[in-house]
């Protein structure tokens, strides 16, 4: 579980995060959604340890970031899987090496044992037969499955996922948020997405947290967000003709 | 002042470079392939340009001895002195400061823009260390480039002498034997360790710091270039006035 406190965070003037609290919780996947701006990345990275903060909190299974030894920041970052927006795989590496790279970086494994893992991933993504394959011959959707097999192969305890469906077609699109959804419940672990995909949204969202200029609007869950009257949450995801639909049909459905 | 902060950032950069080291088994691979991406894939450009300027120098060096009373090995003696001195040690560090500092670059710059080196501070991995320490390490055989720069700048002065006419094979010779003092390899060794140094640290300075898009990496390489070579100048002056001066 992750517990996020009065999290403040500017860079010179522009102050971006304004005082976020909320929890993340194990075995769900928690969607972190907002326009473009409203603080979604910074957000993002300063759960994640690359970007510093001011102000507030952020403790993973009760253990302050701010309170950590260098050994135990060391020792939760081999826990952490994240899956970048552009997929941000190792170029110079073929698909298996860059599965295999944390494998190398943090255990003892022999080249069996780490290949054998990759090949399991591999498989658990649908992507075998595709281990010596470059990134660059691989397509957004296979470059996106590499980045969580590569996220996933340490077991870490915290996937992370930066806008995992930018650039994707629709049916990739969904591929790749029931892969995540599988994979957070399979392994039990605290799954957080930074996404402004609706489908997404009311596909995988078993928590909600909703920021608007660098402020929690809103938390909810799929289910609760349909019945939302949040003037903005509103605004923001039923802003498609599509999705007015989608929520009028809900609401009559559940009247 | 922008200046300033950069100088100091650059520095800092050099201290986190050495902390928090990569596990051998993964740095080894990595300096064994910047030894063949910065040092063996650079040896043709270096091999052409030293055999050929090594030439130009014979040449115009025998072009501008008009006077008889001026021995004809003096050519080799010239040709010496310039290649070891100068042209190798300098002259190449410049070159390369255009192939490989581009390239060190250009690299660097493209794994920030993509998020490939996000991805590594995230897995905990001191990605300076990662991927500046190799390249550090790699170049430290620079020098071993450099002596084949001056092996063939001296042979190319040669074959232009002997084969152009300008001079006798013995001339050249007894030029290039002529008041051999050692302590000039070692100063021009001294300054390509030093040039090594700054050929893999300011590239990656500016790959490693660049911010935004494709159009940001080309202008990284270029100011990469210009700043790799202002300073090595500068370096050369102040190592030659330090140790010939």
């Amino acid at each position: 579980m992750i517990v996020v406190d009065n999290l403040h965070k500017s860079f010179g003037d522009a102050h971006i995060l304004k005082g976020i609290s909320t929890s993340f919780e194990k075995g769900k996947t928690n969607l972190i959604i907002g326009q473009s701006g409203s603080g979604k990345t910074v957000f993002l990275k300063c759960l994640l340890g690359l970007y510093s903060y001011e102000k507030g909190s952020i403790s993973y299974e009760g253990k302050s970031l701010n309170d950590m030894t260098p050994n135990e920041k060391r020792d939760l970052r081999a826990d952490i899987g994240m899956v970048f927006q552009g997929s941000a795989l190792f170029d110079s590496m073929t698909i298996a090496e860059n599965v295999m790279f944390p494998l190398r970086m943090f255990t003892k494994q022999s080249k069996s044992e780490m290949e054998d893992r990759v090949n399991q991933v591999l498989n658990r993504v649908n992507l075998d037969g595709a281990q010596h394959k470059m990134p660059s011959e691989a397509s957004g959707g296979m470059q996106k499955r590499v980045a969580i097999a590569r996220a996933i192969v340490n077991n870490p305890k915290f996937l992370f996922c930066d806008e995992p469906n930018s650039g994707l077609d629709p049916k990739t699109a969904i591929v790749i948020d029931n892969l995540i959804q599988e994979i957070t419940d399979e392994f039990n672990i605290t799954t957080v997405i930074n996404s402004h995909d609706m489908n997404s949204v009311m596909e995988i969202g078993e928590k909600i947290v909703f920021l608007k200029n660098g402020h929690k609007e809103w938390e909810g869950s799929k289910d609760t967000i349909f019945k939302t009257d949040n003037e903005a949450v509103t605004n923001f995801v039923y802003s498609s003709e599509l999705f007015k639909k989608v929520r009028k049909m809900y609401l009559e459905d559940n009247t | 002042m922008k200046y300033l902060h950069n100088i100091g950032v650059y520095f800092l950069m050099i201290k986190d470079m050495f902390r928090k080291p990569t596990k051998w088994s993964v740095m080894k691979n990595l300096i064994l392939k910047d030894i063949d991406d910065l040092i063996i894939n650079s040896l043709g450009i270096v091999a052409f340009i030293s055999f050929f300027v090594g030439g130009v120098v014979a040449i115009q060096t025998s072009l501008n001895i008009s006077n008889p009373l001026i021995p004809k090995y003096l050519v080799g003696f010239a040709t010496r002195q310039s290649i070891i001195l100068e042209f190798a040690p300098t002259f190449i560090s410049i070159i390369m400061a255009g192939k490989v500092g581009s390239f060190i670059t250009s690299s660097i710059g493209t794994m920030r823009v993509t998020e490939q080196i996000d991805a590594l501070e995230v897995m905990g991995i001191n990605s300076l260390n990662y991927l500046v320490f190799p390249k550090l390490i790699a170049l430290s055989l620079y020098p071993f480039a450099i002596s084949i720069a001056m092996f063939l700048g001296i042979l190319g002065g040669l074959v232009a002498c002997v084969y152009g006419g300008y001079g006798s094979y013995e001339d050249y010779i007894q030029g290039v034997q002529l008041d051999f003092i050692t302590f000039h390899i070692i100063y021009a060794f001294i300054k390509t360790l030093v040039f090594a140094f700054i050929l893999a640290t300011i590239p990656s300075f500016y790959g490693y710091y660049m911010r935004g898009g494709a159009l940001e990496v080309g202008k990284a390489s270029t100011t990469s270039f210009v700043w790799t070579s202002v300073v090595i100048i500068l370096l050369n002056y102040l190592i030659t006035s330090l140790l010939l001066g």
